[in-house]
């Protein structure tokens, strides 16, 4: 074995450097899940009557689901059962009620987010970058709100919506991704505790990208936040959403719902850096993360753009989508998968084409190191009605060593015989010739794996916010750290 | 002293001996070249001089600058102005091979102590050696190597020799895919690059090359030794009569030696 080989090794078993634990009073539910449970979540979110029907009814659903052991199998990823009446379904920060200002936050609370880099406080915000800081199951700061009320954008934690804006809630909630869709979207549907909300309205273009940053602080409680967006006719907004937790040795499930509408001519890009606890380089503990996220094009010329890149989490489950309802309207998706260590992933996404002349982009990059296993399912399904209809997919994997695993599993479903369809595929392992290559040009055996990794995602890294993929690069060589091998 | 200096130098890979007792002395200015027939050890020594780890020296040293060059990972050997140009130039999707020069180059410059270059003082420089090449400008954001045809991949080999300014530049039959348009213009490059303060080892199987680029000294590789040592005369008279009296002329000398 070269030492290049060795040099792989180290660079893939690098620590996971955003498992501090925030020392804080936080006021929980009790263990479980029962319609008491989510009387007392709805309670103490102060939620009006129809938001309560709406859980309940979710909730008889996932219960007649855990009932019939209808939790989703087919997944390429193995994990033991989840004791779903073993899991603490709410946890707040203790705080005064009604924060006025950022400097009533708890301190312990403001350090957590500096610490990961994500400064709150007023002065050393992140120019052109409004972040809403969801701290455990609740949302603990939303920042430039008022700026961005000046033009009419709603951009707040989803309890605040709920209580200010109910009638936007009430006809948007639950239309893109309804509780019956999964198991674990009737979860989510049941015990959400919080999110973020966004409305842009018609014909604005929001002057700075939104954020939400999610921290699971607390043990053996589960995240269960739910985001709802909508651009309204020719509108514009561009968000992002980044998460990390604490290294813990037991499983934590995080199970997110997200709900994208774009009307008329309205864009919606939606970028995410996934970085939860991934578990340690035995596989013990990490975070399950099963998140159903989909977008509606529900107007003409609409379009909707999702790029993930995902690093962290034990178990990744997700399936970004769009349904492309509106004619002429675009759907797209990029994707940078890691799995390191003993990390399992099964994502992808679903195109489904309803409308005239409906475009789709996939581009799908998975990277397996360690004994990671990283499977690639996508869906692309052309109905009747969408005449003219496109999609490109192409589907890379990259091996590093020769323990780990990459798999495809694209289905393609068409109805209409005028459609074209692109579908291309290959797979790769970062050779010791090409380590060898860089190495004799001056590079370092890691400068190289991250290199040539970094040069396989391009195509993601491009459709990212400019100051994200720095991050995001970044964070793709700290994970492989340990990897050449 | 002699820039590089390789005694009684062994080396194996599986567990197979290629190198059987290499002895060569390169001073800086000088250009070598190491001839032989095919499976002689001709990219094997190439490979050693770069550090490839798949290689497992068994005996001897090499002294590069008065260092011992075998205590040194591949990069170390880089940065201390080893130049390898690749018989088969390894594709790189998605990195630009401007880029990729640049960080190889201010890896190579950090390593001495010196100031990174940025992209303003970096490209004046690149597009100076691309003209130099014959290359065309849009070859700075195409991925390195990706899609490139054999000549190209060499044109980028000797490309990035002339921004990385090596004192020791190895072509490992550089020569090897070219067409002679391709060869004149790549031996073009190699004779600029020649100075007093550089030593070139050109390994080649034929003579063609040594055409263009006149070598100093001609050395026949033959079954992991060298067997014969001249001036380009040697390469001539190679031309004419093949490896074949050679290997007869010293079996005779040393019957037993293997």
């Amino acid at each position: 074995m070269g030492s290049s080989t060795e040099t792989i090794r180290d660079l893939t078993q690098q620590d996971y450097k955003w498992g501090f634990v925030t020392d804080i009073e936080s006021e929980r539910v009790p263990r479980g899940l029962t319609e008491d449970t989510i009387r007392l979540i709805s309670a103490k979110k102060h939620e009006p009557e129809f938001m309560l029907d709406w859980r309940l009814r979710a909730f008889r659903h996932w219960a007649s689901l855990e009932k019939a052991q209808a939790e989703p199998k087919w997944a390429n990823v193995h994990y033991g059962p989840i004791d779903y009446q073993d899991i603490i379904y709410y946890s707040a920060p203790k705080q005064k009620p009604n924060l006025k200002s950022l400097n009533e936050l708890d301190p312990e609370i403001l350090r957590t987010y500096e610490k990961l880099g994500i400064p709150l406080a007023e002065q050393q915000r992140l120019a052109g970058v409004a972040v809403d800081a969801v701290f455990d199951s609740v949302s603990v700061a939303t920042t430039f709100k008022e700026k961005l009320g000046e033009l009419g954008i709603v951009f707040c934690s989803f309890s605040e919506a709920v209580e200010k804006y109910p009638e936007l809630v009430k006809q948007y909630l639950g239309t893109v991704v309804p509780h019956t869709d999964n198991f674990f979207a009737a979860l989510n549907a049941a015990v959400f505790s919080d999110g973020s909300f966004v409305y842009v309205p018609k014909g604005v273009r929001c002057p700075m990208e939104l954020s939400t940053y999610f921290r699971i602080n607390a043990a053996e409680t589960g995240q269960f936040e739910r985001t709802l967006i909508i651009a309204d006719e020719g509108a514009y907004v561009s968000y992002l959403e980044g998460c990390t937790a604490p290294i813990r040795d037991e499983n934590q499930l995080h199970a997110a719902v997200v709900e994208l509408i774009a009307l008329d001519n309205a864009q919606i890009k939606y970028s995410t850096v996934q970085n939860w606890y991934p578990g340690d380089k035995q596989g013990r503990g990490g975070i399950y993360n099963f998140v159903t996220k989909r977008g509606k094009c529900a107007g003409i010329n609409s379009k909707i753009s999702w790029t993930q890149v995902e690093t962290g989490s034990a178990i990744t489950w997700k399936y970004p989508g769009c349904i492309l309802q509106g004619d002429n309207s675009v759907g797209e998706f990029y994707s940078v998968a890691l799995t390191n260590n003993y990390q399992q992933a099964d994502t992808g996404t679903k195109m489904i084409h309803l409308g005239k002349n409906t475009r789709s982009t996939i581009v799908s990059k998975g990277i397996s190191a360690g004994h990671g296993q990283n499977t690639y399912r996508g869906m692309v399904k052309i109905l009747k009605g969408a005449t003219g209809a496109r999609n490109y997919t192409q589907c890379d994997s990259l091996l590093i060593g020769d323990q780990c695993g990459a798999h495809t599993f694209p289905y393609i479903e068409v109805k209409n015989s005028t459609a074209r369809m692109e579908h291309e595929a290959s797979t790769s392992k970062i050779g010791e010739d090409q380590i060898f290559y860089l190495q004799q040009r001056g590079l370092k055996a890691e400068e190289a794996v991250s290199m040539i990794v970094n040069g396989f995602c391009k195509q993601v890294f491009r459709e990212l916010p400019m100051e994200f993929a720095v991050e995001a690069q970044k964070l793709l060589g700290i994970s492989l750290e340990g990897s050449v091998g | 002293m002699s820039l590089l200096q390789i005694r009684n130098l062994h080396a194996q890979v599986g567990g197979h001996e290629i190198l059987k007792g290499i002895d060569l002395t390169v001073n800086a200015g000088e250009v070598h070249s190491i001839m032989g027939p095919n499976g002689s050890g001709k990219s094997t020594l190439a490979q050693v001089l770069s550090r490839h780890q798949a290689f497992e020296v068994t005996g001897g040293e090499i002294l590069f600058n008065g260092k011992d060059l075998l205590a040194m990972k591949p990069e170390e050997a880089a940065c201390e102005g080893v130049f390898m140009a690749f018989q088969y130039p390894v594709e790189i999707p998605g990195i630009g091979n401007a880029y990729f020069v640049r960080t190889a180059l201010n890896a190579i410059r950090k390593y001495r102590g010196l100031d990174e270059l940025d992209a303003m003082d970096f490209l004046p420089l690149y597009r100076e050696k691309m003209r130099l090449l014959d290359m065309d400008e849009k070859f700075m954001n195409r991925s390195v190597n990706e899609g490139f045809s054999g000549g190209e991949k060499k044109r980028n080999e000797i490309l990035q020799m002339a921004m990385l300014e090596p004192r020791l530049a190895i072509l490992d039959e550089t020569d090897s895919g070219l067409d002679i348009d391709a060869l004149r213009i790549v031996a073009q490059g190699v004779n600029v690059m020649r100075s007093p303060e550089r030593a070139m080892i050109v390994v080649t199987h034929y003579q063609r090359l040594l055409n263009y680029i006149a070598p100093d000294f001609v050395h026949v590789l033959v079954d992991g030794r060298i067997l014969r040592s001249g001036g380009p005369e040697l390469a001539l008279e190679l031309e004419d009569k093949g490896y074949g009296w050679i290997e007869t002329e010293a079996g005779q000398i040393a019957p037993a030696s293997a």
